[in-house]
């Protein structure tokens, strides 16, 4: 049994960082404030300390060229880890992103191809308002040629990051920052990875497949809980790798089930549970007993005040899996 | 820092030089130079028939700019990287790049080694030093910062130089690129073509500054604005800023003052937006005609020479066309790789979903032409 320590999951970051460092001497940190400071939720902290400002350094404050001088480190041969302060402003960044790092390899004929890992917190839940509680991800699923990863707890974060970091493919990692240090788990102190493209089944049920990810999955796990309570059987996939997805364990829950429930904080018109449901249907209309149904963010802005009007939680997710149920 | 005292033009109406600057080139390297203009300026000619012909999809020329380009590549060493931004082809030119594999890039054929994935002069060639082109423009401005910080830090000694128009000035990579290169002092040059016109907005148009180059004051790195148009004051500014980034004294932005005398690409008529008078004026200023003049100067030139480059430049180009078009296009499963390392079960299900489509349409016209021989 390898040495596990109990942390939360920015300690948990922090692990799979320190580790890739110490294996990689190409590996660079770079982005605002993740330097001498160690980050606004400090993650990098102790990093500069430990591997030199040269290594783990803090640049201007601005997106487009922390992406962009990631990735031309990235030609060079270094694999860096940038960090972009929050989900919500990457926008700048968009051109570097979905125009370069995202097409690099295929344009050069993998003449180039760059190893570069970009970080950002995401998600609501945490009284940011509009501009520190978006969740992006539909935006770079939807671009050819990035990986997308979500983690729901400090175990799946350490474990995500470091197969990000030792592979081949442009990464978009997104952390949940509510779950930042919501909850404590058991890592494993060592190196360990999980696969980039596997979900993982939290709960087994013969009643509906409830699929989640990032701080939808907890949120999701309570729900199959309350409806245990009233009598159904839940099986819930925590989705962790968004690009590519895990449609194979979807299509086979739902064909157990025959029923779906999809969740996630973000808005739902093109939507990434948009994609899930049709995917899934694809695969399983036949043995579909009720639509599939998607509980989400609503196609506003993320509110302020009322953000936990906006956030599905474990009754709503409750709610929409009795109506699919009783459908 | 302080701004050098080098001059904005070296070369005189008539081809002469003063004395001092003769030595900036001697006369095996200006006359390979020359000589790699009137084949970069041929070249182009011959593109631009091929594109109306319709053999080639899309062209650019650099017809105008040729010293710019090629005098920039002449002060690196082979291993320097260069991020073109488009109109550059004299950048490749001059590192030799198999020509061949320039023209299956154009044509997009089976030897491309960016496997027709992108239009005509989107360029990548790693083996030369030339990291992919892409259409947004000044995107590549900050990688080129990115990689000058890795080549200081895997101490190859490398320098890089990123091109650039005056109208990617406007973007905000240029200005996020050039914050960073004076932030971390890493040795790269920023060569800003000037040739007057962003498809059809003039100069005017993008900056109300007299200068792009005094840009670099509010960056903390030297700028220095030089006649594009001659050979050696280019060569004397690059040399300068070389040497600077190689001693690790950090980033210099350049602005060489040219003339975009062709079309902004094939697909583009300046006659709507420019009047032949002033084409006509910058004609007379034109670099070619001007390192011309500097040849015969020197006794190095005289009309038979130029007679046996064309007829020899054409008799390369014509080669050339004839192995590149003799090429399929890139196999179909290219399509599909190269996304990631390896393509993922969402690549490989459409794929197999297209294949399908492909066995069924070629099996339907099967039946539509047996269906015709019996009727």
């Amino acid at each position: 049994m390898a040495e596990v320590e109990t942390l939360n999951m920015i300690q948990a970051l922090n692990s799979a960082l320190d580790l890739f460092m110490e294996r990689e001497e190409r590996a660079y940190v770079l982005g605002e404030d993740v330097g001498f400071f160690g980050g606004v939720f400090r993650v990098t902290e102790g990093l500069q300390k430990k591997y030199g400002a040269r290594r783990v350094f803090d640049t201007p404050l601005a997106e487009a060229g922390i992406v962009g001088m990631a990735l031309g480190m990235g030609l060079a041969g270094l694999v860096p880890v940038a960090e972009i302060q929050f989900a919500d402003f990457v926008y700048p960044a968009f051109d570097q992103i979905v125009s370069e790092l995202a097409k690099y390899r295929y344009r050069s004929g993998a003449q180039y191809t760059p190893r570069v890992v970009l970080r950002m917190p995401c998600g609501g839940g945490i009284r940011g308002g509009h501009y520190h509680s978006q969740s992006p991800e539909a935006l770079f699923i939807h671009t050819p040629g990035l990986r997308v990863l979500m983690p729901s707890g400090p175990f799946e974060a350490k474990g995500l990051l470091l197969g990000a970091l030792a592979g081949p493919d442009p990464v978009i990692f997104l952390e949940p920052k509510k779950l930042y240090r919501a909850i404590k788990a058991e890592v494993p102190k060592g190196w360990y990875t999980l696969p980039l493209d596997k979900a993982a089944v939290l709960r087994h049920g013969q009643d509906a497949t409830l699929v989640a990810y990032g701080a939808m999955a907890p949120a999701a796990l309570e729900a199959a809980r309350l409806a245990e309570e009233e009598g159904y059987d839940i099986e819930v996939i925590d989705l962790l790798c968004l690009m590519p997805f895990d449609l194979k364990t979807l299509v086979h829950s739902v064909e157990k089930t025959g029923r779906l429930v999809v969740v996630h904080e973000a808005p739902r018109t093109c939507g990434f549970g948009a994609e899930l449901v049709a995917a899934v249907q694809e695969k399983a209309f036949a043995r579909l007993e009720a639509p599939p149904r998607r509980v989400t963010g609503f196609d506003t802005p993320f509110p302020y005040t009322l953000e936990d009007h906006y956030l599905p939680g474990p009754e709503r997710i409750l709610h929409a899996l009795i109506e699919t149920l009783e459908y | 820092m302080s701004e050098p005292n080098l001059p904005f033009s070296i070369l005189n109406e008539d081809g002469s030089c003063p004395e001092r600057y003769r030595a900036l080139l001697n006369d095996a390297d200006l006359l390979a130079i020359h000589d790699m203009i009137l084949f970069s300026r041929h070249f182009d000619r011959r593109m631009m028939m091929l594109q109306r012909q319709g053999r080639l999809g899309f062209y650019m020329t650099s017809t105008g700019e040729e010293s710019t380009m090629i005098g920039a590549t002449f002060c690196l060493k082979p291993d320097d990287p260069i991020f073109l931004s488009y109109r550059e082809i004299g950048c490749l030119l001059w590192r030799k790049v198999d020509l061949r594999l320039i023209m299956n890039q154009l044509i997009g054929n089976s030897r491309d080694l960016c496997k027709g994935r992108q239009m005509p002069i989107h360029f990548c060639f790693r083996e030369w030093g030339f990291p992919s082109v892409s259409s947004p423009v000044g995107t590549q401005l900050p990688h080129a910062c990115g990689y000058a910080y890795a080549a200081r830090e895997l101490a190859t000694g490398q320098v890089c130089l990123a091109f650039l128009g005056e109208g990617t000035a406007s973007e905000g990579d240029f200005h996020t690129a050039l914050n960073f290169a004076g932030v971390f002092r890493v040795p790269c040059i920023y060569l800003i073509r000037n040739n007057g016109y962003a498809i059809s907005t003039p100069e005017a148009a993008q900056t109300a500054a007299k200068s792009l180059a005094a840009r670099a004051a509010g960056y903390g790195m030297p700028g220095l604005q030089v006649d594009g148009n001659d050979l050696l004051a280019l060569v004397n500014a690059m040399r300068w800023a070389v040497a600077r980034a190689r001693d690790g004294e950090g980033p210099t932005l350049i602005e060489a003052m040219t003339y975009r005398m062709g079309a902004h690409s094939t697909a583009d008529d300046p006659s709507a937006y420019r009047s032949e008078e002033e084409t006509a004026r910058w004609a007379k200023v034109d670099n070619l005609a001007r390192l011309e003049h500097h040849v015969r100067w020197r006794g190095l030139y005289d009309e038979a020479r130029k007679q046996e480059a064309l007829a020899r430049h054409e008799e390369t180009v014509r080669a050339l066309i004839a192995d590149s078009e003799c090429w399929p296009p890139p196999p179909l499963d290219s399509l599909f790789e190269d996304v990631f390392e390896h393509a993922n079960a969402h690549l490989l299900e459409q794929r197999e979903e297209y294949l399908r489509f492909l066995a069924w349409k070629a099996r339907r016209r099967a039946g539509e032409m047996a269906e015709a021989a019996r009727g």
